[in-house]
């Protein structure tokens, strides 16, 4: 690819001065930080009292927390580009799957 | 009402779908949604560090109570993470479509249970109901 920006062509990519993309970059980011927390509160427990349950728990939530990452990751891709496209099913579903198998990793401490 | 019903729950679990419906908006709207989508994820998030927390460190109570408080955590973190999917598929739908962005009555459930919960602690805390 040529680099854009060269005098003449139409702007192959005009910035969208409110940074959208870059917000929504950000979100997801803010996202998957904000279910560390969970992992590290459930991995607190384990190191407590090394039991198979608590072991258990906290090996379902790091799996949850590393789908939420991947699935950030491939979105993050997706906004790279201009004028991205909406989220699509993998995105949705799979960010509504992490959060409801961190809650039964949760649910397996009680 | 029904009928609507199983259309948004078609959808949920085939977001394509959507963009057979109307025409694509402008893609910052679609980013906002995406972003509120992202805000209700992370009180979800929110909801769930708070039903583990509760049966970590509040030790003091007796087991069924803070099995209680954090079932009611965690189950409130699975209703906001569904409702999260569902305000984004029918905000996304509504702005395909042209039409006004749906009306919700769960911030103010949240708000409400929130509120509740609340004056519970200090009603607990003023009364020294804890047990010590």
């Amino acid at each position: 690819m040529e680099a854009s920006g060269s005098a003449g062509g139409p702007p192959a990519a005009v910035r969208d001065p409110g940074a959208q993309p870059e917000r929504t970059w950000f979100a997801w980011r803010r996202t998957t930080l904000t279910f560390v927390v969970s992992v590290a509160l459930l991995a607190r427990t384990a190191l407590a009292e090394p039991t198979a349950p608590a072991l258990l728990a906290v090996s379902v939530g790091a799996f949850a927390w590393l789908g939420m990452l991947v699935t950030a990751q491939r979105r993050i891709r997706g906004l790279a580009r201009p004028a991205p496209a909406v989220m699509g099913p993998g995105q949705v579903l799979g960010t509504l799957a992490c959060v409801l198998v961190l809650i039964v990793a949760g649910g397996m401490l009680l | 009402m029904r009928d609507r019903f199983s259309a948004t729950l078609r959808l949920w679990f085939a977001p394509q779908r959507l963009r057979e419906e109307g025409t694509t908006p402008d893609y910052r709207f679609s980013l906002a949604n995406e972003r509120t989508f992202l805000a209700w994820i992370r009180t979800a998030l929110a909801l769930v560090a708070g039903g583990i927390a509760v049966d970590q460190f509040l030790t003091g109570l007796r087991g069924g109570v803070r099995t209680t408080v954090a079932i009611v955590l965690l189950a409130g973190a699975a209703l906001c993470a569904f409702r999260a999917v569902n305000h984004w598929v029918r905000c996304e739908r509504a702005m395909r479509r042209g039409e006004d962005l749906p009306a919700s009555r769960f911030p103010v459930l949240l708000a409400t249970g929130t509120a509740l919960a609340a004056l519970l602690v200090v009603a607990v805390v003023v009364l020294g109901l804890a047990g010590r």
